[in-house]
C-alpha cells in the first residue's frame, strides 16, 4: 500500500549536501523517472533508496517501514537496484550471472532450490538471453550487456526495480530496446520501477510519473503532459526551448534552442 | 577450460593425485637420493639408519609443509585479488610479508630471540598486526573499504615496514646474519613442530575460505551491486582480510616470505576452473601445494649440491609470469 517513500531525507557527501528534506513518495506499479541536470543528486538520491547510501537525515520507508532498520536480504527480496555501468568478473558467464540474483534467497542450507531455477529461466526469456546463457558477458554487445544485467535484477523477483541510467553509452536503437523491455515488465507484471535518465523525450515517452530534481530537492513531479513546460526545463538544465508533442506517441516533446544549421525559416511547429 | 561440473570434479581430482605425486618426490628426490622402498620403510619402520633419518625429519617435513604453504598462499592470493579486484594483488598488499620481517628484526635485534619456533610467532603477530593497520586506515572515511584505498593503504604500509626492517638491519649487522636466512623464504630446514604449530589456523582457515566463496563471488560484482543484493559487504571483507592474514601470516611464520604462488596460481586455476569462487578456491589450494613443491625440488638441483632458497625460484618463475599477466591486461584495454 505505501511502497517506497522518503521523508525529509537529507543525504550529503562528506560537508556537501546533496538533497536536503526531500519528501517522496513512489506510485506502485508505474515507471518513475528522475530527471535533472548533471550533479542534481538524482543518482544520490536513486541509490539512497535503495539503501546503497546511508542518509544524513531523514528516512527512506518500505511499506511504512525503515528501510535501514531492516535486514538487507530481506530488503533485497523485495527491491532490486541496477547500479551505473555494472562490471561484471572476466569470463563469468550470463548464466552465472543471472544465478547471482537469486543470493537474497540463498541460506548455508539451502543453496539452489527449484524456484531459483525456475526464477532463472523466466529471467532469461523475459530478457531474450536463453540462447547466450552460457556466452561471457563481456563477449556481448553493450546493449545485450545491458539486457544481462536487467535479468540478474528479474531473478531477484522483486516489486521494485530500480536502474541508475540503464541507457548510458548505448546507441539509440538499443535505448529504445531497454526501454521497451522495461515498459513490458511494467505492463505485464505491474513491477514497480524507478529510473534515472538523461534523455529528457525518451522520459516523457516511457515515464507515468516523472521526478524533476533541482535544489537539492523536488522541483515538480506529475504526469509528463502536466508538468513539461518551457519554464520547467528553463528551471531544471538552465536551458532555452521549445514545448512541442510527439508526432506518433503525443508526449511532451522538448526542442532545444542553441546554434545549428537552420534550413526552416519559419518558427517551428508548435 | 572445464566447463561442467563433472570435468572440474575430475580435473580436481585428478590435481590431488598430481599433489600426492609431487609430494611423494619432495620425499624421494634430492642430494641423497631415496629409493621409494626405503622411503616407505622409513615411513612406517623406522630403523634409525642415516637414510630413514633423513625422510622422516627433513624430507616429510619439508614435503607437507611446501604443500601447506604453498596451497595457503595460493588461496590467500586469490582472496586479495577477489577484495582488492586487482589481478596482480597478493598477500604482500597487506603488507604481511613487510609486517612479519619488522617484527623478526626488531625481536632479534633488541630481545636476542634465535629459536625458530618463537620467531614463527613473531613473523605471524607482525603479518596480523600490518593487515590490520592496513585495514583500519582503508576502513576509514566515508566509502568505506574500497578496492582502491586497501591498495594504497597496504603498499604504503609495506613500503614504511620494508624501510624500518632496512634501516635496523643497517646498524645491526649480527641481526643481518641470523636473520638473513629467515628472509630469504624457505621450506627446508624446519622441524615438523613448526607446521603443527601454525596446521590449526591453516587448516580453519581452508575450511573458513571455502565457506566463503559464494560470497566472495557476490563480491566481485562490486560493492554496489552487492550491497543490492543484500549483502553485507564489510562483514565479507573482514572476513575475507582475516582469513588472508591466517593463511599468509601462517605462511610467513612456517616458510619466511616466499613470493609471486599467491600472484600466479589464481591465475592458473582461473584458466582450469573459472571465475566462481567455489570451484577457483580449491584449485588454487591444490595448484599452489603442486606448484611449490616443485619449485622446491627444482630448488635442490640448480646449484647441486648446494640447494637455492624455494623463494627465489618462485620469483624466477614469477616474474615473467607477472609481466605476462601485466601486459595481457594492457591488450584487453
Amino acid at each position: 500500500m505505501h511502497g517506497l517513500q522518503a521523508k525529509e531525507l537529507t543525504l550529503s557527501y562528506g560537508e556537501a549536501i546533496v538533497i536536503d528534506r526531500l519528501h517522496l513518495t513512489i506510485p506502485k506499479g508505474k515507471i518513475t523517472v528522475f530527471i535533472g541536470a548533471n550533479g542534481c543528486g538524482k543518482s544520490t538520491l536513486l541509490r539512497a533508496l535503495a539503501r546503497l547510501l546511508k542518509p544524513t537525515g531523514g528516512v527512506v520507508l518500505l511499506d511504512g517501514k525503515e528501510i535501514a532498520k531492516q535486514p538487507t536480504k530481506e530488503i533485497a527480496r523485495r527491491l532490486a537496484i541496477l547500479p551505473q555501468s555494472p562490471m561484471a568478473p572476466e569470463g563469468l558467464t550470463v548464466l552465472q550471472l543471472v544465478k547471482q540474483g537469486r543470493y537474497p534467497y540463498q541460506t548455508w542450507f539451502k543453496q539452489w532450490s527449484d524456484e531459483d531455477e525456475r526464477a532463472v529461466v523466466r529471467a532469461l526469456e523475459a530478457t531474450g538471453l536463453a540462447e547466450f546463457a552460457e556466452r561471457p558477458v563481456d563477449s556481448l554487445s553493450g546493449g545485450q550487456r545491458q539486457r544481462a544485467w536487467i535479468a540478474m535484477t528479474l531473478a531477484q523477483e522483486t516489486d521494485i526495480i530500480l536502474l541508475d541510467e540503464p541507457t548510458t553509452y548505448l546507441d539509440l536503437a538499443h535505448q529504445i530496446d531497454i526501454l521497451d523491455l522495461l515498459f513490458e515488465l511494467n505492463a505485464t507484471e505491474q513491477r514497480t520501477i524507478v529510473m534515472v535518465l538523461h534523455d529528457l523525450n525518451l522520459a516523457c515517452r516511457y515515464a507515468h510519473h516523472l521526478v524533476a530534481i533541482r535544489d537539492k530537492t523536488v522541483y515538480a513531479e506529475g504526469k509528463p503532459e502536466d508538468i513539461i513546460s518551457r519554464q520547467l526545463v528553463k528551471d531544471v538544465f538552465q536551458m532555452d526551448c521549445q514545448i512541442s508533442y510527439d508526432p506518433i506517441f503525443g508526449t511532451p516533446l522538448c526542442i532545444p534552442y542553441g546554434k545549428g544549421r537552420r534550413i526552416l525559416q519559419k518558427e517551428g511547429v508548435s | 577450460m572445464l566447463a561442467t561440473n563433472r570435468q572440474k570434479m575430475v580435473g580436481l581430482i585428478g590435481l590431488l593425485i598430481v599433489l600426492l605425486a609431487a609430494m611423494w618426490m619432495s620425499i624421494v628426490c634430492g642430494y641423497t637420493d631415496t629409493s621409494w622402498r626405503q622411503a616407505v620403510a622409513a615411513l612406517i619402520d623406522n630403523n634409525g639408519s642415516n637414510a630413514h633419518l633423513v625422510v622422516a625429519t627433513v624430507r616429510l617435513p619439508r614435503a607437507l609443509i611446501a604443500a601447506a604453504v604453498g596451497a595457503s598462499l595460493a588461496m590467500a592470493g586469490a582472496l586479495m585479488q577477489a577484495l582488492t579486484r586487482n589481478p596482480l594483488a597478493s598477500p604482500g598488499i597487506f603488507g604481511i610479508n613487510a609486517g612479519a620481517g619488522f617484527f623478526i628484526v626488531v625481536m632479534v635485534t633488541f630481545f636476542s630471540i634465535s629459536s625458530l619456533q618463537m620467531l614463527s610467532w613473531v613473523a605471524f603477530m607482525g603479518a596480523a598486526m600490518a593487515a590490520s593497520i592496513v585495514f583500519v586506515i582503508s576502513a576509514a572515511g566515508k566509502d568505506g573499504l574500497t578496492p582502491l584505498k586497501m591498495t594504497l593503504a597496504g603498499t604504503a604500509v609495506a613500503a614504511l615496514f620494508a624501510s624500518l626492517t632496512q634501516g635496523m638491519l643497517a646498524m645491526n649487522e649480527k641481526a643481518l646474519e641470523e636473520v638473513l636466512f629467515w628472509l630469504a623464504g624457505s621450506v627446508a630446514g624446519r622441524k615438523l613442530e613448526l607446521l603443527a604449530a601454525v596446521f590449526p589456523y591453516l587448516a580453519a582457515a581452508w575450511i573458513g575460505t571455502l565457506l566463503l566463496a559464494r560470497h566472495v563471488n557476490i563480491l566481485m560484482m562490486g560493492d554496489d551491486v552487492a550491497k543490492g543484493l543484500g549483502q553485507r559487504t564489510n562483514l565479507i571483507k573482514a572476513a575475507a582480510a582475516l582469513l588472508v592474514v591466517l593463511l599468509a601470516g601462517g605462511s610467513v611464520a612456517v616458510a619466511g616470505p616466499i613470493g609471486f604462488i599467491g600472484i600466479m596460481v589464481p591465475h592458473m586455476a582461473r584458466a582450469l576452473a573459472g571465475v566462481d569462487h567455489r570451484w577457483l578456491l580449491p584449485y588454487c589450494a591444490l595448484l599452489g601445494g603442486i606448484l611449490l613443491l616443485m619449485a622446491d625440488i627444482g630448488a635442490r638441483y640448480v646449484l647441486m649440491p648446494r640447494e637455492v632458497p624455494v623463494g627465489i625460484v618462485t620469483a624466477l618463475l614469477g616474474v615473467p609470469f607477472f609481466i605476462y599477466i601485466a601486459r595481457r591486461g594492457i591488450a584487453a584495454k
